[in-house]
């Protein structure tokens, strides 16, 4: 009973925050109800025992996905007013299209049942049933290819939002790589031969600082 | 026990809603984005409830893929909307008209 109970309210408040979500005037905003709604979804998947989707969708989505969002939504400088002008135009034909939605699935669900016996719950599993551990057993045999298809999506998925989003500052200062590693040595030092000096006759009036004058040492002169 | 067709039916109402955000906010491209994630998380209810129901755990394997997709696609189109932002100045759609004939 306390399972029902909580479906229904998980239930109700999925349902007002994805109404809130897309009748909120700023943002940010519909961003949070977005994330309020995947929690509840969340938790809702939690009850009927698919506990890693559960665990996925708010890693994912909450910790990622909407963070983006988030980040997205605070980077572009929008007025509320310039993206919500004529809304108001469109509410009625959103509705009208909803309750077609609305009215369609639950004729569907509720009178011709699919051939499936609906109203009928499935068998709680027992308590060291594990869906991670299932699901990773067919998920790392069976799809072990799509798996890997996946993850190289991901990859081109980093690739080109980086590639996109990546531009060229002027007026930076920054190192050039491959010309720092391309230079040679005959490009930064020359080496010049000097002609060493011999020290010229002494001073009659001061022999002895002239004596310890040493010779001057060839000096290797640096380009600059 | 929660039963299947409650299930399909709050998600043929998160479905619903979120097509009705789609034409309520059909200026905003953000929140077109918001609303398409909402959109694939009405049908990744659907499978999770079938898989549940027939006892099939092929039905979770489908959602795992479907959110990696749509993060995928989330994440490739806010880079789009950012690139957008900054050469227009806008996120309006019906600003983005340049393709129009």
């Amino acid at each position: 009973m306390l399972v029902e109970i909580l479906f229904f309210v998980f239930a109700a408040i999925l349902a007002i925050a994805a109404l809130g979500m897309i009748l909120v005037r700023n943002p940010v905003h519909a961003a949070l109800l977005l994330v309020l709604c995947f929690f509840t979804s969340a938790s809702i998947w939690l009850l009927i025992e698919a506990e890693f989707l559960a665990v996925v969708l708010i890693l994912v989505y909450v910790g990622a996905v909407m963070v983006l969002f988030l980040f997205v939504v605070m980077m572009l400088d929008i007025t509320v007013e310039q993206v919500r002008a004529r809304m108001t135009k469109y509410v009625a034909l959103g509705g009208i299209v909803a309750g077609v939605v609305v009215f369609q699935i639950v004729s569907v669900v509720w009178t011709r049942n699919l051939g499936l016996e609906v109203t009928a719950s499935a068998v709680p599993h027992p308590a060291t049933y594990s869906n991670t551990a299932e699901l990773g057993q067919v998920l790392y045999t069976q799809y072990v290819y799509p798996f890997e298809l996946a993850a190289v999506m991901l990859l081109i998925a980093i690739v080109a939002a980086i590639s996109l989003t990546m531009r060229k500052r002027t007026g930076l200062k920054q190192q050039d790589i491959s010309a720092q590693v391309a230079v040679r040595s005959q490009d930064r030092v020359r080496i010049v031969k000097v002609q060493a000096e011999r020290p010229t006759a002494p001073a009659s009036a001061e022999p002895a600082a002239a004596s310890a004058v040493p010779a001057a040492p060839a000096t290797t002169g640096k380009a600059p | 026990m929660i039963q299947l067709n409650w299930l399909l039916t709050i998600s043929g109402v998160l479905f619903a809603i979120s097509v009705a955000g789609m034409f309520i906010n059909r200026k905003n491209l953000i929140l077109l984005l918001m609303c398409v994630e909402l959109l694939l998380l009405a049908v990744n209810f659907n499978f999770v409830a079938f898989s549940r129901h027939l006892a099939d755990i092929n039905g979770q394997i489908f959602v795992f893929f479907v959110l990696t997709v749509a993060a995928a696609e989330s994440a490739i189109g806010l880079a789009i909307l950012v690139v957008l932002f900054r050469e227009r100045r806008t996120i309006n759609v019906e600003d983005l008209s340049t393709l129009k004939g």
